[in-house]
């Protein structure tokens, strides 16, 4: 299944230079509906406001990390099935299997390459 | 005074003193004759005594107003910049990857495809700042660990770190993940592990499979 490029992205990292990143491999794969947000709070406030088709988020970011945000999304009735990839440093089992078990799509650990990115969005994008 | 201990010294400390006074209270209380296994016992009590109260009275007169006001804040002032300098090179990099990312568009062709691929490695290549910075929040970190512990064990030994804090110096600063709430999210933040320590993108990938 192709993926729909129209569909509005959130990415959600601490590092404003990941966030480039991020948005440009995105804008690559002609996704050009792309939003930002520097933590969780910030990106549940967004998520609230508008109409996001995929989450991307970092898991190490404060005040709210990536999972707590993703526990959030899927605690919400309007925003549960909003795809969600995690992309992180974090790359422990147990963050791995805390992730899968709150709900997360799937899981990218940095340093990640495009492809890797291209292939886990067509992914999530065919489950959506 | 039994056989092996020692009388005080001119130049005893008054914690040197408390110890023996201590040592001569425990001695007037024993009734009958002390055996030479007893006495040799005492000796080396005291004697153990007077060494923790020199190692007490070092830490005390340790600056540990240098380490907590001086070489740690300029440690982590150092690593601070460090990350900034990495963050102001890394948008340069980007900058002149999205100069490129033009250049490719007006091109076209093989060229185009050529130019965007290389972009692409820059692209992953400059993730490094994210993983270089991560690290570097855990070496601040634990700067900070150290430097409160410093000032602890100071503060109980003697009254220098409680001196400096006195005369208007900033008490250490609490671990900056005590200050947020204590959630699974948090507790798992462990940051970018070592070389080898962490798991690849590929067990990642079986693992998540083992869900479904």
């Amino acid at each position: 299944m192709p993926m729909d490029k129209n569909t509005s992205v959130l990415i959600v990292d601490d590092y404003k230079t990941m966030l480039r990143i991020i948005r440009n491999l995105l804008k690559q794969l002609d996704f050009e509906n792309v939003e930002e947000a520097t933590d969780g709070t910030e990106a549940l406030a967004k998520m609230r406001a508008g109409n996001f088709g995929l989450v991307i988020s970092d898991w190490n970011m404060a005040p709210m990390t990536g999972l707590d945000l993703l526990k959030e999304v899927r605690a919400d009735a309007r925003l549960k099935s909003t795809p969600f990839i995690m992309i992180t440093a974090e790359s422990k089992t147990e963050n791995v299997v805390a992730a899968k078990q709150a709900g997360v799509s799937n899981y990218i650990v940095k340093p990640f390459n495009a492809e890797t990115l291209r292939e886990k969005i067509e992914k999530v994008m065919a489950h959506a | 005074m039994p056989d092996g201990i020692a009388p005080v010294s001119a130049g005893a400390t008054p914690e040197e003193a408390r110890i023996e006074a201590a040592v001569r209270a425990v001695l007037g209380s024993l009734s009958g004759d002390m055996t030479a296994m007893e006495a040799a016992l005492l000796a080396e009590l005291e004697g153990l005594g007077r060494t923790v109260a020199r190692a007490k009275q070092e830490i005390a007169s340790l600056r540990v107003d240098d380490i907590t006001l001086s070489h740690i804040p300029s440690a982590t002032d150092e690593l601070d910049a460090i990350v900034g300098h990495t963050a102001q090179a890394t948008n340069e990099i980007l900058d002149c990857c999205e100069t490129l990312e033009g250049v490719a568009t007006r091109v076209g062709g093989t060229e185009a495809d050529a130019l965007a691929a290389v972009v692409t490695r820059i692209y992953e290549a400059c993730s490094f700042q994210d993983i270089t910075g991560q690290r570097i929040g855990k070496v601040v970190t634990a700067l900070k660990a150290i430097e409160a512990r410093v000032a602890q064990v100071t503060a109980r030994f003697g009254a220098v770190a409680g001196a400096a804090i006195a005369q208007g110096a900033e008490p250490p600063p609490a671990a900056d993940a005590a200050a947020e709430p204590e959630t699974e999210g948090r507790r798992l933040a462990h940051g970018p592990q070592l070389p080898g320590a962490g798991v690849s993108q590929a067990d990642i990938d079986k693992l998540l499979a083992d869900f479904d």
